[in-house]
């Protein structure tokens, strides 16, 4: 199966490097350091074949993406070319007059993430003292320069207890959006389960609450919410299906289908800075693996909610069910589904609170 | 929480909407169709969608917009405005439009 039409969005992982290190980084163990990243002209290369090719939408994500002094250039490149961008940052060791810059090279978004809605639970979780106020002096900056903003709550079993506060907190810093989304358990999250999996229960109160704050709140902040699929009955549409219209490129320029794709051990990825753009769209054996439906196993091959969710994330499948055609075992039709339920439900009420951290090079 | 309902903007005649910071809207070249930008979607909003966006400036009231698009239409602009209202309404809730 071949593309369908162009690609839509990408997101762009500039660096791994990172001033924190969130136990939930969905971010590989095998940390990259800073000699492997792109320099600033692939990068630019990549992003004008990337206008031509049609995309409307870049994410420029990491790691921290700040750590890159080319930022603004990249910035301004996508924008002359009409390109959303979407910065994706933890807001911490942002410098002064960065966003003011950023806004002039024609920045249109800013999503700022907060480990908790606590200052103690910042800290711990990103294990870096004092980022709850750095990350707060970020937020200003971002509103000072005229720039919306979306927060972030990565959420887990640490900072569950913390979801009315950081809807307060939205409201406070001005925000346009909130973005509550449960970890998914793929890199470093997966690696520390047993230590972030919440509670069933606490999760359907969460759900609750937040939809009455979706109501309550519609036209003054939007709410995106998105539940841990551990829990659920049917699996997300991870990446809005493979390869169908985004996918990410790391820092050292591998191009993928979604940020876990490496996880499939027989996957063979391109590299952006070598392979042109539109050749890896089109072409790309790992691309092309799990496109369109021709690959599907039953039970998701004749399912009526095939074209919603794309038979769910083809990671979790490989992680989880030993097989990356298999349906995601988050689906409740998955012959697996019940152990992943016991497996959720064992590891939130197992107590566990070491981590380990996310540091470049503790597994190399 | 306390209720926030209040803080909902409501969509009347003499509104003035506009996009918000985080939308934008986009003629892309290569499907040759316009596109709304925004953080997480890129939506692409039909003809009539469309025709009600671009006048969505922040100066023209609701009023106004109903009356240009009933010349546009050759329609009652009774009609259209209820059309309008609801969906500026609509748009304003998932925070696509300014109110
Ligand atoms: S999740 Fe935490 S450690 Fe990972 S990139 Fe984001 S801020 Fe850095
Ligand atoms: S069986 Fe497959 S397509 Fe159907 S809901 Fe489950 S994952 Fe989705």
């Amino acid at each position: 199966m071949s593309a369908s039409g162009p690609p839509i969005g990408i997101l762009a992982e500039l660096t791994h490097r990172c001033p924190l290190q969130c136990s939930y980084c969905s971010n590989p163990l095998e940390l990259l350091k800073a000699n492997r990243e792109l320099g600033t002209q692939e990068w630019l290369s990549i992003f004008q074949q990337a206008a031509e090719l049609g995309v409307l939408q870049v994410h420029l994500s990491g790691g921290e993406p700040t750590l890159r002094p080319d930022l603004i250039e990249f910035v301004a490149a996508l924008s002359a070319r009409g390109i959303y961008t979407n910065l994706i940052t933890a807001g911490v060791g942002v410098r002064d007059g960065l966003m003011d810059e950023l806004a002039q090279a024609g920045l249109d978004h800013v999503q700022l993430s907060f480990q908790g809605a606590l200052p103690e639970t910042t800290e711990t979780v990103g294990n870096h003292r004092g980022a709850h106020q750095k990350k707060l002096n970020t937020a200003h900056r971002v509103r000072d320069a005229g720039l919306p903003l979306t927060l972030n709550a990565p959420i887990h079993r640490k900072n569950i207890a913390e979801v009315e506060r950081f809807i307060e907190m939205a409201l406070e810093l001005g925000a346009e959006r909130l973005e509550i989304a449960n970890i998914q358990y793929y890199g470093w999250a997966l690696l520390n389960r047993q230590a972030l999996m919440p509670e069933r229960d606490d999760v359907m109160r969460v759900a609750a609450l937040i939809e009455t704050a979706q109501h309550e709140l519609r036209g003054t902040l939007a709410i995106d919410f998105v539940a841990p699929d551990y829990y659920a009955r049917f699996p997300k549409p991870c990446m809005g299906g493979w390869a169908r219209d985004a996918f990410m490129i790391a820092p050292n320029g591998d191009a993928m289908p979604c940020h876990a794709a490496a996880s499939i051990p027989h996957l063979a990825f391109e590299n952006a800075a070598q392979t042109p753009l539109a050749q890896i769209w089109e072409n790309s054996a790992a691309f092309n693996a799990y496109r369109g439906f021709d690959w599907m196993k039953e039970p998701c091959r004749s399912c009526e909610r095939r074209e919603i969710d794309f038979g769910g994330c083809r990671c979790q499948a490989m992680l989880l069910a030993g097989d990356a055609s298999a349906t995601d075992p988050a689906c409740s039709k998955s012959p697996m589904h019940d152990r992943i339920l016991e497996l959720a439900i064992r590891d939130s009420s197992n107590g566990a609170a070491e981590v380990t951290y996310r540091r470049i090079g503790v597994f190399d | 929480m306390t209720p926030l309902d209040a803080a909902r903007p409501l969509a009347k005649a003499d509104s003035a909407p506009r996009l918000p910071r985080h939308v934008r809207l986009h003629f892309d070249q290569i499907r040759g169709a316009w596109a709304l930008l925004s953080p997480e979607k890129v939506l692409w909003p039909d003809e009539v969608s469309l025709s009600i966006l671009k006048l969505c400036d922040g100066r023209r009231s609701i009023a106004e917009i109903c009356g240009e698009l009933a010349i546009q239409y050759e329609a009652d602009v009774d009609e259209i405005q209820t059309d309008v209202l609801a969906f500026a309404q609509d748009w304003s809730d998932r925070m696509v439009l300014r109110l």
